[in-house]
């Protein structure tokens, strides 16, 4: 193996924060390199002097090939053969594959129009070589998550990408899409590109990569071969902390009295993904953590969005015995249901109001006599929780949108449970979040139901589903297919349950 | 990419100069030192723009565009656009005049007149929450059916109704030296200021146009936020309209036309931005305020009275690109 790429002693200072200090990285061609760390550790800003986004502080080097280079902006960085994939997707949905593929540098015929028929051809000719099975003509708003990324990585191929950089790629894949890029990624490698592999999941780490660099606080603080680093020591690089520390004993707080009770619910018409979900019936007990399991497209988004009223169902919805309609979620709010969305930003958060703002959303009128809000005691009850839920910000008064994906994710359950709910749902809770700040609120979690809320956790992290759950119903393609109790909840059972 | 490991909260206090400094921060500051900035020059270059008497004027000249700019920041800051306000200033000036005609007394000609602004208010609201619309096309027909109608009304003649005396005063009155106009434009700045900053209703105004989806699912109900906001834009539109005919005593057929321009750029001067989200009452009253210092000041100096608009225009990309940057300055990383 050669050298491809080299940092050396690289310092990148922020306004009153050190967000790298004299890291050095060395990566070698055709090498699958994961990059580790706990968020806010410094991985993207990494990635980002890497690509030329941002400038590294005067004292380091890149050398690419040997030679040092200044990488003015991204697309210099292109030029040299590095591309990036981030995690949120950068393709335009109204246009085809072919067209995406070839983006900004369209191949014309010689009067100055679009030549369509080659770009159509190159493509299909990339998209072959890779075997992506995905027609160049197809508009990219119709293809799947799992398809957009191919697309994104035929692009890189065809840019003739010497290092390809995965910013959390698997974060919305489904767990068979999932190993169709494991299988790319191993492909690449084979072709003598080199892969930067960030990611939260470590079995993925694992199973795919050459070498691990582990940062934290801005510092390498490990590199190794993947074959002399095990679970136990990595999760101790990445947060200083044993795991056994970080994962509690798991206790029941569950009674047996039904709080909600759900019979037949189905979705009126399939989404637009094609999601569908018929005759899905379940029990949730006061007290309870009740997890919900399935491939991405099962349909638990689905069945969620239905009890919380922001999607049309047919089927019975009882809350401690009499039956309710919910048809919007501020009824729902009112029954005293609360939904921590999946995705924080685009549903949970307003991103340009403070935790302070954000915070009260769900349960202003607590602060308010004839519609005047009492600044004081709003204020007063967020310090509370921030206190009480181990939120990191300077204060109530800063924008959610400068917080860490972790501490926004607490500020979005801060607000639910201020609210004082009988029943939380939360959606992918540890989504994108680092694994301190995912024992946090699954401690968090655990307390709340210990005080007698029941919680609903829809996860597609089957270890975490089986960690905090009481019990665990498994969807498949829109049905229940399997309901089981703690002791039988074993990864194989589940996943046996969620897959036929 | 902020490491902010401080666990305790700060409590922000301290004497005067610490809230001064913090003045900084407020986006309202910013135009207000344009304004003053703009207005000093301005008195450097001739004596007769530090007069009682002109300022007055000015204040007077701007009040209606003010006015009308309080309603539409409202708008803008739940994401949306009210293309409509001229109009409904209009037919409100109109409703009055034709209610005075009718022998109506005053109160219940005001009354038709602002009912007129309400029922205009109603009909883009409900489009936009109730069919879906999008705020632009919505406001730009009931704008395009509010000149229709004025036209058919008038058939292009002004209505010049005899009116009592008490009811100029909204228009040619004064409290000492303030134009009743200008008080009108100072109370309701102030009123709507509070609600926005102070109430629940303000905060689920800006909660929407933050993120509409994340205040939906919060339990805001976010179309009737909207809807208030559209009856509010319309019926204080109307208060101007009123006023603008207190002042004249004659409803034009034309009145109001091309107002809504005045209007947006008063609001977004003001440092509201048309994303949604961003913005302030007390913005758009000085940014209107800006406008109308400038075009004194053009009058004044013996500029060729054309290149106002063009000057206008200026400080309108101006103001907003300094905004834009200052974020982006303040904002960076990420």
């Amino acid at each position: 193996m050669s050298l491809f790429l080299e940092m050396h002693n690289i310092s990148k200072t922020f306004p009153g924060v050190k967000a790298l200090d004299h890291v050095d990285l060395k990566l070698n061609r055709g090498e699958v390199h994961a990059l580790a760390g706990e968020n806010g550790a410094g991985k993207s800003t990494l990635m980002k002097i890497m690509t030329g986004v941002y400038r590294a502080d005067p004292g380091g080097s890149i050398l690419v090939e040997g030679e040092e280079v200044t990488i003015h902006d991204p697309v210099h960085a292109r030029s040299l053969g590095i591309s990036i994939i981030y995690q949120e997707l950068a393709v335009v949905n109204n246009l085809t594959v072919a067209e995406n593929i070839f983006l900004a540098r369209e191949p014309r015929g010689p009067t100055g129009l679009l030549d369509t028929r080659k770009m159509k051809a190159d493509a299909r000719a990339v998209l072959e070589e890779l075997e992506m099975d995905i027609d160049p003509g197809a508009m990219v708003g119709r293809l799947s998550i799992g398809q957009k990324q191919m697309v994104e990585i035929a692009r890189a191929i065809s840019y003739e990408s010497k290092l390809l950089i995965m910013d959390e790629p698997t974060a919305s894949l489904s767990h068979h899409e999932t190993q169709t890029l494991m299988r790319m990624v191993k492909r690449l490698s084979g072709q003598g590109i080199g892969v930067v592999y960030i990611s939260h999941r470590l079995d993925e780490i694992f199973e795919i990569s050459d070498r691990i660099t582990v940062l934290r606080d801005g510092a390498t603080v490990d590199t190794q071969l993947i074959e002399n680093m095990t679970r136990d020591r990595l999760v101790l690089k990445m947060v200083d902390r044993e795991l056994s520390e970080l994962f509690g004993e798991h206790l029941s707080h569950a009674s047996d009295e039904v709080l909600l009770s759900v019979r037949d619910l189905s979705l009126k018409r399939p989404t637009t993904q094609g999601a569908r979900v018929s005759d899905v019936s379940f029990d949730l007990r006061k007290g309870e953590v009740l997890g919900f399991f399935g491939l991405v497209g099962a349909g638990r988004t689905e069945v969620m969005e239905m009890i919380f009223g922001s999607r049309p169902y047919s089927g019975e919805i009882t809350i401690e015995g009499k039956k309710v309609e919910i048809h919007d979620p501020s009824t729902a709010i009112d029954l005293g249901i609360g939904f921590v969305t999946e995705d924080r930003q685009g549903q949970g958060l307003v991103l340009g109001m403070n935790v302070r703002e954000n915070f009260s959303l769900t349960h202003l009128s607590d602060y308010c006599s004839f519609d005047f809000v009492r600044r004081r005691e709003e204020k007063a009850r967020c310090v509370d929780y921030i206190k009480s839920l181990a939120i990191k910000t300077p204060g109530t008064e800063e924008k959610v949108l400068n917080l860490s994906g972790g501490n926004q994710q607490k500020v979005v359950i801060a607000k639910w449970v201020a609210r004082r709910p009988r029943i939380l749902i939360v959606d992918e809770p540890t989504r994108g979040i680092d694994i301190g700040a995912k024992a946090e609120v699954h401690t968090l979690l655990n307390d709340l139901a210990a005080e007698g809320l029941s919680i609903i956790v829809v996860s597609s992290d089957l270890p975490e589903i089986l960690a905090i759950s009481d019990r665990v119903i498994v969807l498949r393609e829109g049905k229940v297919t399997g309901e089981l109790t703690r002791s039988e909840a074993t990864q194989e059972a589940v996943m046996h349950a969620a897959t036929g | 990419m902020s490491k902010t490991d401080t666990m305790e909260v700060v409590e922000r206090r301290g004497g005067i100069l610490v809230h001064v400094a913090e003045l900084r921060h407020v986006r309202e500051f910013n135009v207000l030192l344009a304004l003053l900035l703009v207005g000093f020059l301005i008195s450097l270059a001739t004596p007769y723009f530090l007069t009682t008497n002109n300022l007055m004027g000015v204040f007077r000249a701007f009040s209606l565009t003010a006015i009308m700019s309080i309603g539409m920041v409202m708008v803008i800051i739940t994401g949306g656009i009210d293309l409509s306000v001229g109009s409904a200033m209009g037919l409100a000036s109109l409703v009055t005049a034709l209610a005075f005609e009718a022998g109506f007394p005053t109160g219940a000609a005001i009354s038709a007149g602002l009912a007129t602004g309400l029922v205009f208010g109603l009909t883009n609201g409900l489009l936009i929450t109730a069919i879906g619309l999008p705020p632009f096309i919505a406001t730009l027909g009931t704008l395009s059916i509010g000149r229709g109608l004025m036209y058919m009304i008038t058939h292009g003649v002004p209505v010049t109704p005899e009116t009592p005396e008490i009811f100029s005063v909204l228009g040619q009155g004064y409290i000492g030296p303030v134009p009743v106009p200008v008080v009108i434009m100072l109370v309701l700045m102030i009123v709507f200021a509070v609600i926005m900053l102070r109430t629940r209703f303000g905060r689920h105004v800006y909660a929407t146009g933050g993120n509409e989806h994340a205040a939906r699912l919060s339990g805001v109900k976010v179309n009737r936020v909207k809807l208030t906001v559209y009856v509010l834009s319309s019926t204080i539109a109307s208060i101007a309209g009123i006023i603008g005919f207190s002042r004249y005593l004659s409803a034009e057929p034309a009145s109001g036309f091309g107002s809504e321009l005045d209007v947006i750029a008063a609001a977004a001067i003001g440092g509201a931005s048309l994303a949604g989200g961003v913005g302030s009452v007390t913005g758009a009253v000085i940014g209107a305020a800006l406008v109308g210092v400038i075009a004194n000041g053009v009058v004044l100096l013996n500029i060729n009275t054309y290149a106002q608009q063009a000057i206008t225009g200026g400080v309108i990309l101006i103001a907003v690109s300094l905004d834009v940057l200052r974020n982006r300055l303040s904002g960076g990383g990420n």
